[in-house]
């Protein structure tokens, strides 16, 4: 008996230790797949943003802070004074705001689809999952160029609303942030369906029940609690949706016509057609930071609530 | 309504029938059921899975709408009126605890939606905590508490706001052996205390004896008696209660002759048993007789009762159980207490004799 303990316990710490190696093994492939994919590539976008821009692009590999002083700071052609300029800072603020709007636009129709989708009768949900996911099988640039094509001033949508009266002139929707919003809205819509519809198919409905008993009425059932036992899947959504449309460049560039640039447009201008590399992994960088400082936030907001028990 | 007795029950429940679905797919839940539970009253509605005792719950707490009848909880009718506004509160099956919330905030829950001044909802919460002696763990949070313990929160959940009538919908059946004794006097004492009415539901008939002031069993969508647990065990109405309470013997009978309020009836080996004519079939029909295990005994073989041999025996300390097989091949429980020196009279393959007092037998209609 007296050796008894001890053997025990040797036997478990060996098959946990071999389950961990065993498990982190399962991860290499991904973590592979991640650090010569994104982390090198992050890494060459930094280093790029602090060097010199080579006339015909490329960089030249020569310290420079001179990307992100030009970010901020316009340089006088003559006497290369600094005058601020928020030119920049607007297009960050711009996408910002579009991102918000697209977001807040995705849950508003994203939720009630999924809390549709995860009431149905088991055998139905698949299918309702699998027809949110179709969209998927057509590229983004053909879905977003045929969105164009339906919202254009001599579109269907334009001669529709006209037939019904409701309009007398085609109504301009294309290039205007709000055709930017559509398309932002119709290309993300399913990451913020997906993670709410698992969140409300996890959710036990028995709880409505002992709401509804314990006199709380539909909209405070919906509001104390289906919405905060679902707000992990909801902040799932939002972050889908809110950080790719933050860089997102095909709907601004295709719908927004160009006119008004965002943060993806920007970076992308300056690989292609301005042919400064180093400004262009700036203007990544201070998106990236932004992103970064905004989950940091999320998460101690998220932290702060579970220790002060709601 | 204004036309009902002022001293009416806590709930009055009227022909309630309920169908699920239409068509030839339909379901029938509930038949014309008809029942008065009593204020200040701990009422059992017994019966095995599917008998709508659950449905019957659900429709008194306003979860269900009837097809037929109508439901008063102390003179007023109450259909129509959505479960928040039903002054009856739930303890459900699988408790239906917050999980995202504290226990304090749980037992809470319904006093914030009712509106109550927030230091009378903290003083309620501290005191039905104080009830179900949760008070150390009103920071917890539901997942961090084991069965009994949100047992107990959903308890006090429910009994905050005061209902007129708590509602149990099988509270215990996710609790271990143990802790269900445990519980079943708590909530009894709870009840007492508390002088609310409990409409408690289980296919325990065990619980439902040791607890309830009143029982209705049920099956099939139907009541089949309601009474004391005495009443139930001792004088059951029709084969099913006396089946579905306890354990018992059937013995085949053809009913012989009625006088008065005896009935004398025969089994297939000539023995003659009288018993209790209420509700007995005419001469010359087929019954049962049944007889509990306890109420019999095993004695030498003679001319005192029918004529059996010992199958199989199984010594319990306290009781021995025999089983015997009578001259038609059926067989027979009998349990005896071993409350005598010589506790194992009769071995397997022996012959004997049943002996039971004529009270012991209950003549049913099959």
């Amino acid at each position: 008996m007296a050796g008894g303990p001890p053997a025990v316990e040797k036997s478990s710490g060996r098959t946990a230790g071999g389950i961990g190696r065993g498990r982190a093994l399962l991860l290499t492939p991904a973590m592979l797949t991640i650090l010569v994919f994104m982390v090198a590539p992050l890494c060459f976008v930094g280093v790029y943003s602090f060097l010199t821009p080579g006339t015909y692009g490329g960089v030249v590999w020569e310290f420079s802070t001179e990307a992100y002083i030009q970010f901020l700071f316009e340089r006088d052609f003559l006497d290369e004074t600094l005058v601020f300029t928020s030119s920049y800072l607007s297009i960050y603020g711009r996408s910002i705001g579009q991102a918000l709007v697209a977001t807040l636009a995705c849950l508003a129709i994203g939720f009630p689809t999924a809390y549709f989708m995860a009431t149905r009768p088991e055998h139905q949900r698949n299918v309702w999952v699998f027809l949110v996911t179709v969209p998927y099988w057509v590229n983004l640039l053909i879905r977003t160029v045929s969105m164009l094509f339906i919202i254009r001033d001599e579109g269907p949508l334009n001669a529709v609303l006209q037939a019904a009266g409701i309009i007398d002139e085609p109504i301009r929707i294309a290039y205007t942030d709000f055709a930017i919003g559509l398309g932002l809205v119709y290309s993300y819509l399913p990451f913020m369906v997906l993670p709410i519809y698992a969140a409300i198919e996890r959710f036990d409905f028995r709880l409505v029940e002992a709401a509804y008993d314990l006199y709380a009425d539909r909209w405070t059932i919906l509001r104390k609690v289906i919405l905060p036992i679902t707000m992990p899947g909801i902040v799932a959504g939002s972050l889908l949706v809110f950080v790719p449309s933050l860089g997102s460049f095909i709907a601004p560039d295709l719908l927004g016509g160009g006119k008004h640039l965002m943060i993806g447009n920007l970076v992308a201008l300056q690989f292609q057609g301005s042919r400064n590399w180093p400004f262009g992994s700036a203007a990544a960088v201070i998106l990236m930071t932004l992103v970064l400082i905004a989950l940091m936030v999320l998460i101690w907001l998220k932290n702060r609530n579970r220790v002060e028990g709601r | 309504m204004s036309d009902r007795d002022e001293t009416a029950s806590a709930v009055e429940i009227r022909n309630v029938v309920k169908v699920y679905g239409t068509g030839p797919g339909a379901v029938r839940a509930l038949a014309d059921v008809s029942l008065d539970i009593r204020d200040n009253e701990f009422f059992t509605l017994l019966g095995p899975s599917g008998c709508g005792k659950t449905t019957l719950l659900r429709i008194i707490a306003g979860f269900e709408q009837l097809t037929g009848g109508r439901v008063f909880l102390f003179g007023d009718e109450i259909e129509g009126l959505p479960p928040n506004r039903r002054p009856v509160n739930t303890v459900f099956q699988h408790y239906a605890l917050f999980p995202h919330m504290t226990v304090a905030e749980n037992v809470a829950f319904a006093l914030r939606r009712l509106k109550r001044p927030e230091d009378e909802v903290r003083t309620r919460v501290g005191e039905m905590l104080e009830l179900v002696k949760m008070s150390a763990l009103a920071g917890r949070r539901p997942l961090q508490l084991s069965g009994g313990q949100q047992q107990r929160v959903a308890l006090a959940r429910a009994l905050a706001p005061h209902p007129k009538v708590l509602l149990l919908d099988e509270p215990l059946s996710a609790l271990d052996l143990k802790l269900r004794h445990a519980m079943r006097v708590e909530l009894k004492q709870l009840q007492e205390e508390t002088g609310i009415t409990f409409i408690f539901v289980t296919h325990d008939q065990e619980e439902a004896l040791t607890m309830s002031d009143r029982i209705a069993v049920m099956s099939d969508g139907e009541v089949q008696q309601v009474g004391e647990a005495e009443d139930i065990y001792e004088r059951p109405i029709n084969r099913f209660v006396a089946d579905f309470i306890g354990e018992t013997n059937f013995l085949g009978v053809t009913v012989e002759s009625i006088l008065g309020d005896r009935a004398t009836c025969k089994m297939a080996d000539g023995f003659a048993i009288e018993c209790d004519a209420v509700g007995a079939p005419p001469p010359g029909a087929a019954a049962h007789v049944s007889v509990r295990p306890e109420k019999m005994t095993l004695a030498a073989p003679g001319d005192g009762g029918p004529a059996c041999r010992v199958k199989r025996l199984v010594y319990l300390g306290t009781d021995t159980h025999y089983k015997v097989a009578l001259a038609d091949g059926a067989e027979v429980t009998v349990r005896v207490q071993n409350a005598h020196e010589k506790s194992i009279s009769f071995r397997p393959g022996d012959a004997a004799m049943l002996r039971f007092d004529a009270g012991a037998a209950k003549l049913l209609v099959d």
